[in-house]
C-alpha cells in the first residue's frame, strides 16, 4: 500500500500538468468536436496572430516576469548577504511567514489602497506638500507599463524567495564560509557573493524559476493592479475564454500555447542571464576586487526589503480599515467615522464562498499532508534518498504557466463531466498545494533522531506503531504547519478555482478579485481582510494545537 | 578487520539458552569491516571495547536487526535457541539501551513506560500498577506523570533501563549506554544496569569505550583495533 504513494504523488504531480496541455494542444489546432472543431488546422494561431495588441500583451508578460523576478532576487540576496547574523536579520527572519501567509490577491489589494491618486501615500502629503486639492489625474494603479503589478509581485515574491534561501543556507554551511571571505579582507556583500551565492543558488534555482513562471503569468495581480489597454498575455487568455462567441475558445487554447511559449523564453533569458552573471562574478573575482566599501548597497537592500514588508502590513491594515470606515474624504488621513453597515450588509453574502473556500482549503491540505506522509514514510522505509527527478516533478506545476494547462485540463474535465464537481476542484487545488506541502515537511521530516524509531522497535513495536504513536506526534509541529502552507495555498488560488470549478464554487478569492473592477473600497477591504484572515487563522491553530497538546511536555516546544 | 572470538567459559556453541553471535561477518562494499564468533550464556555480559570507528556499534546494529543496507552481513544470531537472523527488530527480543536515553517527549515517563510494558499485561489497571511497581522499584515511586525533559541524568537513565525492562527482553544490548552521565553517577547507573540483568538471567552485549565499564562487567572482554 505504501509503496504505491511516490508513484500515486507523481501522478497528482504530472498527470494533471500533460493532460491538460494535450487538451489545450488539440483545441489549440481547431480539434474540438464539443463545439464544432471537427479536423486539425493551423486556423486558431491565424486568428491569435490577428488579435490587436498581441504582442504587446507578450511583451508585458515577458518584462513583468524577468523584472518581478530579477528584482525579488537581488533584494533577497543584498539582504541576506549583507546583514544575515544581526539582530535586523532576526527581525525579518520572524516576519517571513507571516509576509508569506498573506494571499497575492490581497496583497495586491493592499497596495493599490496604498498608492491609488486618493490612496493613503498621497494623502499623507497632500495638499501641504503637493499643492493636490483633489486626488491627482495620474494611473498609478492600472499603469500601462505595469508598475504597479510588478510592486504587488515583489512585495509578495520577497518572502518567499527569502524563506527558500534561508532553508538552504544552513546546508550550505554559509556561516563559516563568510568567516573566510570577510578573513580574506572581503566585504560582506562581495564575500556573500564570491563566497556563498554559487552554492546557494544551486539550492534555490527551482523556486526562482518557479517566480518565474509564476510572474510571468499570474491572473488575479494582473486583473487588480494590471494594464487593461491591452492586459497582459495570460489575463487576455482568460477573456477569450469567457468570450460569448464559442469560436473563441480555439484562439484561447492556440493562446495557452503561445503563454507556453512565452514563459519558455522568459526561463531561456534568465539561464542566459545566469550565465552572463557566473562570467562577470569570474572576471570580477580574478580581478581581486574586495568591494570594501558596500555601505550604500547594504542600506539599499535593507530599505527596500523593509518597505515591501511595509507594503504588504500596513496594506492589509489599510484594507480593514476601509471595511469599517463611514465618511472617509479626500485628504483626509483617517475616516471621519466608524460604522460595522458593510460588514452586517455583506456577511450574508460571505457565508458561501467562506465556506467555499474553507472546505475546498481543509479537503486539498488535508489530502496533500496525508500523501506528503506516506511518500515520506515510504521514502525512510525503503532506505530512499531523494532524486533531482523527484524535485523537478515536484516544481513541475509550478514552472508551466497556470493558464497553459488550466484550460485544458477543463476540457479534459468536461469530457469525463467532472467540470463544475468539487472532487476536480479539489485534485487541482492539490497539484498546486502539494508541492508546497511536501517542501515544507521534508526538512523536519527527514531531521528527525532516528534512534528514536530504533528505540521503539527495539521495545517491540512495528513500523506502523513507531509512525502513528512516536514519528507522528513528534512531529506534529511541522506537520500542522505544513497543512497550514497548504491551506494558505489552498486559499490564494485563483485561476484554478474560478476555470475548474466552473462558477458553482465561488470562494472569497474569486468574489475578491471580482470585486476589482467595480472599486467600492469599502466592500473590497471586507473582502480581501477575510481572505487574508483564512490563512493567518490556519497557521495560528498549527501553532496553537500543538501548544496545547503538549502544554506539560518541555522538550515539545518550539526552540526559540 | 576487527576480530570478536569470545568462547565464554561455558564454552558450548549452540546452547539452547543465551544470545549466540555464529560466525558473524560484516562488509562494507566488500571489505571486511568486523567479525564476531561468540556465545553469550544467560547473566553473562560480553564487552566489546573499541574506539570509534571499529565497527563495534555496527556489529551491535546487526544483533538488533537495523543494519543499514550499505552494509552487508553473513552469520547467524541465535537467542536462546531461535535463529533470529532474518526476524524483524520489534520481534527479536532484543532490549537497547544507547548513550542517550531516548525517552519520547511527547510522553509522560509513565506514557513513555507504558509504551515499553509488553502486551501480555492487559488491561488498565494492571499495566499501571506494572509501571508503578518498577517506578517504585528505582526509588522514583511518584514520577508517573512528570515531564521527561524535566528528569535529571541519573533518573532519565533510570527511566530508559526500566521501560526497556518492562518490554520483557530476552537478551540487553548496550551501545555505550553510561558515557553520557558524570563520573559520579556512572558507576550507580552501570551497577543497576548489571545486576538488574544478571538478576533476569539475561544475556548482555555491551559496547564501549571505557575500560572501567569493562571491568564492571566482569565478564569476557575483545578489544577491536
Amino acid at each position: 500500500m505504501l509503496r504505491l504513494v511516490p508513484a500515486g504523488a507523481f501522478l497528482v504531480l504530472i498527470g494533471p500538468v500533460l493532460a491538460g496541455l494535450l487538451g489545450a494542444a488539440l483545441p489549440a489546432f481547431g480539434y474540438l468536436p464539443a463545439i464544432g472543431g471537427e479536423k486539425l488546422s493551423l486556423g486558431p494561431f491565424g486568428d491569435l496572430a490577428a488579435m490587436p495588441g498581441l504582442l504587446r500583451s507578450c511583451l508585458l508578460s515577458l518584462t513583468i516576469g524577468l523584472v518581478t523576478t530579477a528584482l525579488s532576487y537581488v533584494i533577497v540576496v543584498a539582504f541576506i548577504a549583507g546583514w544575515r547574523g544581526t539582530a535586523l536579520f532576526r527581525a525579518m527572519e520572524r516576519l517571513v511567514s507571516p509576509l508569506l501567509s498573506v494571499p497575492h490577491a490581497a496583497a495586491a489589494f493592499g497596495l493599490a489602497v496604498l498608492i491609488m491618486p486618493s490612496g493613503f501615500l498621497v494623502r499623507l502629503v497632500s495638499p501641504w506638500a503637493t499643492g493636490w486639492q483633489r486626488p491627482p489625474d495620474i494611473l498609478i494603479v492600472n499603469d500601462p507599463l505595469g508598475l504597479a503589478m510588478m510592486a504587488g509581485l515583489i512585495v509578495k515574491e520577497i518572502p518567499f524567495l527569502l524563506l527558500v534561501s534561508l532553508a538552504a543556507l544552513p546546508q550550505i554551511r554559509a556561516g563559516q564560509f563568510g568567516h573566510v571571505t570577510a578573513s580574506l579582507g572581503y566585504g560582506r556583500i562581495a564575500g556573500f557573493v564570491f563566497g556563498v551565492l554559487p552554492a546557494l543558488y544551486r539550492q534555490i534555482r527551482l523556486p526562482v524559476f518557479a517566480v518565474l513562471a509564476y510572474a510571468t503569468s499570474v491572473v488575479d495581480v494582473a486583473l487588480i493592479l494590471g494594464p487593461t489597454t491591452p492586459p497582459p498575455l495570460a489575463v487576455r487568455i482568460l477573456q477569450w475564454q469567457a468570450d460569448p462567441d464559442l469560436a473563441m475558445r480555439f484562439v484561447a487554447a492556440s493562446g495557452a500555447l503561445l503563454h507556453l511559449a512565452v514563459t519558455g523564453l522568459a526561463l531561456l533569458i534568465w539561464v542566459f542571464g545566469e550565465k552572463a552573471m557566473a562570467r562577470l562574478c569570474a572576471v570580477l573575482q580574478t580581478a581581486g576586487r574586495r568591494g570594501r566599501d558596500d555601505k550604500v548597497w547594504r542600506h539599499l537592500a535593507v530599505t527596500l526589503i523593509s518597505a515591501s514588508a511595509f507594503i504588504v502590513l500596513a496594506g492589509i491594515l489599510l484594507l480593514a480599515l476601509w471595511s469599517i470606515a463611514g465618511l472617509w474624504r479626500y485628504p483626509d488621513l483617517l475616516p471621519e467615522a466608524f460604522t460595522l453597515n458593510v460588514w452586517v450588509r455583506s456577511l450574508p453574502g460571505f457565508a458561501v464562498p467562506l465556506a467555499n473556500a474553507v472546505i475546498i482549503g481543509i479537503a486539498s491540505s488535508l489530502a496533500a499532508t496525508a500523501i506528503a506522509l506516506g511518500a515520506l514514510e515510504y521514502e525512510s522505509r525503503a532506505g530512499l534518498t531523494p532524486t533531482i527527478r523527484a524535485l523537478v516533478a515536484l516544481y513541475l506545476p509550478l514552472l508551466v504557466p497556470q493558464i497553459a494547462f488550466l484550460l485544458g485540463l477543463n476540457v479534459v474535465f468536461i469530457w469525463a463531466h467532472l467540470d463544475g464537481r468539487l472532487a476536480a476542484l479539489v485534485l487541482v487545488h492539490l497539484v498546486f498545494v502539494f508541492p508546497y506541502v511536501l517542501l515544507s515537511l521534508s526538512d523536519p521530516w527527514r531531521a528527525w533522531d532516528r534512534r528514536y524509531g530504533l528505540m521503539a522497535r527495539a521495545l517491540r513495536h512495528g513500523p506502523d506503531a513507531v509512525f502513528w504513536r512516536i514519528r507522528l506526534p513528534m512531529l506534529l509541529r511541522p506537520v500542522l504547519t505544513a497543512a497550514a502552507v497548504g491551506f494558505a495555498v489552498s486559499i490564494g488560488l485563483y485561476l484554478p478555482t474560478l476555470l475548474i470549478g466552473a462558477g458553482r464554487w465561488p470562494t472569497i478569492t474569486t468574489e475578491a478579485v471580482a470585486l476589482a473592477a467595480g472599486g467600492n473600497r469599502r466592500v473590497i477591504g471586507a473582502t480581501a481582510l477575510l481572505q487574508a484572515l483564512l490563512p493567518f487563522a490556519g497557521f495560528t491553530l498549527a501553532l496553537v494545537v500543538p501548544a496545547l497538546l503538549f502544554r506539560d511536555r518541555r522538550a515539545m516546544r518550539p526552540a526559540a | 578487520m576487527s576480530k570478536i572470538s569470545g568462547m565464554s567459559t561455558t564454552n558450548n556453541i549452540g546452547a539452547k539458552t543465551g544470545l549466540t553471535l555464529d560466525k558473524v561477518e560484516i562488509t562494507l562494499h566488500g571489505e571486511p569491516l568486523v567479525a564476531a564468533n561468540a556465545h553469550i550464556s544467560p547473566g553473562e555480559i560480553l564487552t566489546v571495547m573499541g574506539p570509534s570507528g571499529s565497527g563495534k556499534s555496527i556489529l551491535l546494529a546487526y544483533v538488533a536487526g537495523f543494519l543499514d543496507p550499505v552494509f552487508s552481513a553473513t552469520g547467524r544470531i541465535r537467542l536462546n535457541g531461535l535463529d533470529v537472523s532474518d526476524l524483524p527488530p520489534e520481534r527479536r527480543g532484543m532490549g537497547l539501551l544507547f548513550q542517550d536515553p531516548l525517552l519520547f517527549p511527547h510522553l509522560s515517563v509513565g506514557g513513555n513506560m507504558m509504551f515499553g510494558l509488553a502486551p501480555a499485561i492487559k488491561g488498565h489497571a494492571a499495566r499501571r500498577e506494572a509501571v508503578e511497581a518498577a517506578l517504585r522499584h528505582v526509588g522514583m515511586g511518584d514520577f508517573f506523570d512528570r515531564d521527561p525533559a524535566t528528569l535529571s541524568g541519573g533518573q532519565r537513565a533510570r527511566v530508559a533501563l526500566m521501560r526497556t525492562l518492562l518490554s520483557r527482553p530476552e537478551a540487553l544490548l548496550l551501545d555505550e549506554p553510561f558515557s553520557n552521565l558524570d563520573t559520579a553517577r556512572r558507576g550507580q547507573v552501570r551497577e543497576r544496569v548489571f545486576a538488574e540483568a544478571r538478576q533476569l538471567g539475561l544475556p548482555v552485549l555491551l559496547v564501549t569505550h571505557d575500560v572501567a565499564d569493562a571491568k564492571a562487567a566482569g565478564g569476557p572482554c575483545i578489544e577491536l583495533a
